[in-house]
């Protein structure tokens, strides 16, 4: 049973038809990628998979649960969890605490615990900061945890999205863009970091990105997005060679 | 030193300031709302804490505990049933239904306690403090509204900042919708947000009402317009700025009353909100808002 099964998923914005008759299957520990022109609807997908927009038709299965039309914070504690394709993080809180919401439902205590420091309080935020700067170590930015996120430079708050998203513990990691606006060596390197991230958490990855050497070079199967359908999947020679991607991106008949 | 009596007056008055304005601040912070309702929910709760005191004759600090477990529920059921349909309307159709419950809670106390004013009697029992001779004297209530409101502020303070429940809180008046998908549940950050504001509230009247003891239904609407105006003060969304706007807001009235007019004092208050406004559109600890050009 594959980790992630969308069938025939499709959602319209009044009469505009943005997503139709979308499958996609993700097995486990995987990396993917999911490509297209501007406007083919990937923040779209990535929206549906996350629950921000509720699907008008289809099913969504994680790990054999439906969680179609579930809250995104539902969504996320089954296991899906993201970073956005123009940085949200917490830019006033810290990079440790950026990491510490992720952690949110990892390390349960009560607001009632939080508010009058009943016992146990303590272990659990000191947990909470191991854990936080133990993630914040394989992004190498445990030296900058106490500073506000948004004192951090734009690579950086890329890792640091990734890093938070990862903190959630998910089964699924949806990753938009996350090489925008980097030049070559820093892409190489983020490159590493997702592949080292893919081993080291066991962790499914989808990501969406225009950067084709950067998509090429670590997705193991590549689905292609045009107005809302996908119109070929497969690996990356594939991909490269198939006819009609080359017209959605160049254009043609 | 008579300065000094009249500055540590205005210090106790603003620290209650601050105590409401922080359900205020808060509030906005994360429902992006003004409750108007907060300054009623004091009402509400000095009218409990008269009730356990003066006709059940129960302890005064298990009166004050009672009040205010009854106006977290108060806070919390308000939000469910008020302004929690109306997540994603117009703000203002939130504020008119705030001030509709506003009236709502003074209109309800109006037929349960009726309009004759109450004398509250204080709970404090703390004797004066008499100090340099008994020049200064400091009455027990300044003290114990001072100390209170001390704690209550570091205690908030350590909250938001040092607990994954406060931090949550803070993500989500940055970005509900990141918070959302971290896997927060935004409207349980929310109703905590408004319980937490309706506890501070039923503490913050009886402070207020321990030094101005005449407690009727509208008893609530005056401090908590002041204490929206302190908020907006020191910087809506900002739990320092709250703090700071109150206590600034209480030593400019008392010294208005002091030394100026006391008929004035609260037109003095209100000017210098807005002279503040005017050179700092955001208040005094708010964000500059860059807007995207």
């Amino acid at each position: 049973m594959a980790l992630l099964e969308v069938m025939n998923v499709g959602i319209a914005f009044g009469g505009l038809q943005a997503v139709s008759q979308l499958d996609i299957k993700l097995e486990k520990g995987h990396l993917y990628g999911l490509i297209g022109p501007n406007g083919a609807g990937k923040t779209t997908v990535f929206n549906l998979l996350t629950g921000v927009y509720r699907p008008t038709e289809g099913d969504i299965i994680l790990d054999e649960k439906n969680i179609t039309g579930k809250s995104p914070a539902k969504i996320n504690q089954a296991g899906i969890a993201r970073t956005f394709q123009n940085i949200r993080l917490f830019g006033e809180m810290s990079v440790l605490d950026n990491v510490k919401i992720g952690l949110h439902n990892q390390i349960k205590y009560s607001a009632f615990t939080g508010i009058f420091r009943l016992p146990g309080f303590k272990e659990k935020e000191q947990e909470m900061d191991y854990k936080a700067l133990k993630l914040l170590k394989i992004f190498d930015l445990d030296t900058v945890a106490q500073s506000p996120a948004s004192s951090l430079p734009y690579g950086k708050q890329r890792k640091l999205e990734i890093a938070r998203a990862l903190a959630t513990n998910p089964k699924l990691l949806l990753l938009d863009e996350p090489a925008a606006g980097m030049n070559p060596s820093e892409s190489e390197e983020l490159m590493n970091t997702i592949k080292f991230v893919q081993k080291e958490f066991d962790v499914a990855i989808l990501l969406i990105e225009h950067d084709m050497n950067f998509v090429m070079g670590i997705c193991e199967h590549i689905y292609v997005l045009e107005y809302g359908r996908i119109i070929a999947q497969g690996n990356g020679e594939s991909i490269r060679n198939n006819p009609r991607v080359i017209a959605a991106y160049l254009g043609g008949d | 030193m008579e300065f000094l009596s009249y500055l540590i007056n205005g210090i106790s008055l603003g620290s209650v300031y601050a105590i409401i304005a922080l359900g205020y601040t808060m509030v906005y912070g994360i429902a992006k709302m003004l409750n108007f309702a907060h300054g009623d929910v004091i009402m509400v709760g000095s009218y409990l804490v008269f009730i356990g005191i003066n006709q059940m004759g129960i302890p005064p600090l298990v009166a004050i505990i009672i009040s205010m477990v009854a106006c977290t529920l108060l806070g919390i059921i308000i939000e469910r049933f008020a302004y929690k349909p109306l997540r994603g309307a117009s703000s203002l159709a939130v504020l008119i239904t705030a001030i509709g419950v506003s009236y709502l809670l003074q209109n309800l106390a109006l037929l349960f306690w009726g309009s004759d004013p109450k004398s509250f009697t204080s709970v404090v029992t703390i004797p004066p403090l008499k100090l340099a001779n008994g020049q200064l004297v400091i009455s027990g209530e300044t003290i114990v509204t001072i100390v209170t409101s001390t704690v209550i502020m570091i205690g908030l303070m350590l909250f938001v900042n040092r607990t994954k429940v406060g931090n949550a809180m803070l993500a989500v008046s940055e970005d509900k919708g990141a918070a959302q998908l971290m896997g927060i549940n935004v409207n349980y950050t929310i109703a905590l947000t408004f319980a937490i504001g309706s506890a501070l509230a039923a503490v913050a009247g009886v402070l207020l009402c321990s030094a101005y003891p005449t407690l009727q239904p509208t008893t609530g609407a005056m401090p908590g317009i002041k204490a929206f105006t302190a908020a907006v003060f020191g910087g809506i969304g900002s739990i320092p700025g709250a703090m700071l706007g109150g206590v600034l807001l209480g030593i400019i009235e008392i010294l208005s009353k002091a030394y100026i007019s006391t008929q004035l004092a609260d037109a003095i208050v209100f000017a210098v909100l807005i002279v503040v406004l005017l050179v700092r559109p955001t208040g005094l600890l708010g964000k500059k808002i860059n807007e995207k050009v």
